[in-house]
């Protein structure tokens, strides 16, 4: 049953992904792009990884996404064959970063990762069951990880202080 | 399938079934309702004709919807503008989901249909559709959905006036999902957990959240009214200057969809806010209700859940009749300037109010309740009558003439 789940959640996955970059219309990538995030959300749930496949949803088909539409529906970008990837030249590049990108996968495939971010199978669901969705996200965080998590939230502070600053010429 | 869960199956579809029909019904309801409330207010009659009371105006509504030409502008993206409202209905309707409505009721069964096989299920039943770890974030992340259905509909029109409201849409949704997002803080860092039943039950424990949290309480309020798009922060639909912006174009059933989105959230919303800080469905001053669930139990917490939901509902028709719009610059100011700054402050106050609290010993009950109500109360003075300075709450009469 989740099995079978899981297999029709990565070929909408997949799917998605491919109309996304291939659609001539900014908006129906961007709608693309939607379904491709909601269904990785869904691949979380099978991970028992409640808490990221909502925050999955919440900030990335929740936020990030509606303000890509604004700015998209904002400049009025009809059907454009705009694209980055122009002459012989960008297309060899494309192919060598999409060729890295599946050998990347195909190797991360092969590799066991180290002991310190693996868990046991089902010992998350038991996390969850025992102090909620939130806590063991929560307590790695604040606690392993809080050098790293602190110096992403001054990272953050800093793009938003340059985005404000570029947005308001004046000052 | 094991017998228990072919039981679960089925109660699940049972309840999906009983939910989806009674928030039909009630969309009705509350469409009547309004029509009514504020031709009251207006010193009008309202719907008086179809039915005891008018009671079945929204029906005819409905089949004269069905009737009507269903128009779709020849420019239009035709997919999209035929998807947009179902995609603004679905979100308003999964909310539900997560919601308990009334205490556990036990359902004992074991029967067995020929071809289907054995159907098992004992003990308490929760009164929601699905329990999920995540509880309130679920809402959170689904009502944040709710705003593509708008976008589009307000692009795929190709209309200028629709585009308009459908990029107001999406500004006004992503800033207020900040203050939503904020104002639930308070209720997490209080009753510890996410899922609603361990709030509801955490509420029975000491206080509801309306008065542990009375500031945090108006302002989720505030930023639901502009999470559902209702006066006085429905300006992705201005008749007066959009046309009724995003849904321009749309006309009989679809637009009857965006009419029921709309109130859908309206029940949804006042469904939380309840959940949220009025206990859901906690009947006050007896703790007989979180004993031993019984069916009479879960009948009479129900009619409490149905009460403080229609309460909700009442105040968000009162307020659609009672106060003009926002303009758009106040709307985006009120949101970032005003309820963001109020709401990280409070955050910080109120976390350290509870480590105070719980480093004396004190972390459920009455004191613990009545201390946290005296620290918002003084908040409530603070944000409303010093720091707001007249301007918001007592309104121009109450100023002095000449300033």
């Amino acid at each position: 049953m989740l099995e079978a789940v899981f297999w029709a959640n990565a070929g909408i996955a997949i799917v998605s992904a491919l109309a996304c970059i291939t659609r001539r219309s900014p908006v129906a990538s961007a709608l693309w792009l939607i379904m491709t995030l909601f269904a990785t959300a869904v691949m979380f749930v099978l991970l028992d990884a409640h808490f990221i496949a909502v925050l999955q949803v919440m900030v990335y088909s929740g936020a990030i996404m509606v303000l890509f539409l604004f700015v998209i529906m904002l400049l009025n970008l009809g059907d454009q064959s705009a694209t980055d990837m122009k002459g012989w030249f960008g297309r060899v590049v494309g192919l060598a970063l999409g060729v890295f990108v599946m050998v990347e996968l195909w190797v991360i495939t092969k590799v066991v990762p180290v002991d310190q971010i693996r868990l046991p199978a089902g010992e998350l669901n038991r996390m969850t069951v025992d102090e909620g969705a939130i806590a063991p996200v929560a307590q790695v965080l604040y606690t392993t990880y809080l050098l790293p998590f602190l110096l992403t939230a001054i990272l953050l502070l800093a793009a938003i202080a340059g985005a404000v600053v570029l947005a308001k010429r004046e000052v | 399938m094991t017998p228990e869960l072919k039981g679960f199956v089925l109660l699940s579809l049972i309840k999906i079934v009983v939910v989806f029909s009674v928030m039909m019904v009630g969309v009705m309801m509350v469409i009547w309702m309004e029509r009514r409330v504020s031709a009251w207010k207006q010193d009008r009659l309202g719907p008086n004709r179809v039915g005891p009371q008018g009671l079945l105006q929204s029906v005819a509504d409905g089949i004269k919807n069905f009737a009507k030409e269903d128009v779709i502008p020849e420019q239009a993206n035709k997919l999209l503008f035929v998807v947009a409202p179902a995609l603004s209905f679905i979100p308003a309707m999964l909310t539900f989901a997560v919601i308990p409505v009334a205490a556990p009721l036990p359902v004992d069964f074991d029967f067995t249909v020929p071809i289907l096989g054995q159907f098992v299920h004992s003990g308490p039943m929760p009164m929601m559709i699905a329990d999920l770890p995540i509880g309130m974030l679920f809402i959170v992340a689904v009502g944040s959905l709710s705003v593509y259905g708008i976008v589009l509909a307000g692009w795929s029109s190709a209309n200028k006036y629709s585009l308009l409201g459908g990029l107001r849409a999406s500004a006004q949704m992503v800033s207020y999902e900040v203050a939503l997002g904020f104002s639930f803080v308070g209720v997490l860092m209080l009753a510890g957990n996410v899922t609603l039943p361990e709030i509801v039950a955490h509420q029975q424990d000491s206080v509801w959240f309306v008065f542990a949290l009375t500031l945090g309480f108006i302002l989720f309020f505030v930023s639901n009214l502009a999470e559902t798009n209702r006066l006085p922060f429905d300006l992705p639909e201005t008749e007066s200057e959009l046309v009724t912006g995003f849904h321009t174009e749309y006309s009989s059933m679809k637009f009857a969809m965006f009419f029921m989105a709309e109130y859908t959230h309206i029940i949804t919303g006042s469904a939380l806010v309840a959940t949220l800080f009025l206990g859901g469905w906690d009947i006050p001053f007896t703790s007989w209700d979180s004993g031993d669930p019984t069916v009479l139990k879960s009948l009479l917490t129900l009619a409490f859940f149905a009460m403080k939901t229609l309460f909700f509902i009442y105040v968000f028709i009162w307020i659609r009749w009672t106060l003009p719009r926002f303009r758009f610059d106040q709307l985006m100011q009120l949101g970032w300037k005003f309820m963001l700054p109020v709401l990280l402050a409070y955050i910080l106050i109120l976390g350290a109010t509870v480590l105070v609290l719980d480093s004396i010993g004190w972390s459920s009950g009455l004191p613990y309740g009545a201390a946290l109500f005296v620290m918002n109360a003084v908040l409530v003075y603070i944000v409303f009558f010093i720091l707001d300075n007249n301007r918001l709450l007592l309104g121009r009469t109450h100023r002095k003439v000449g300033t």
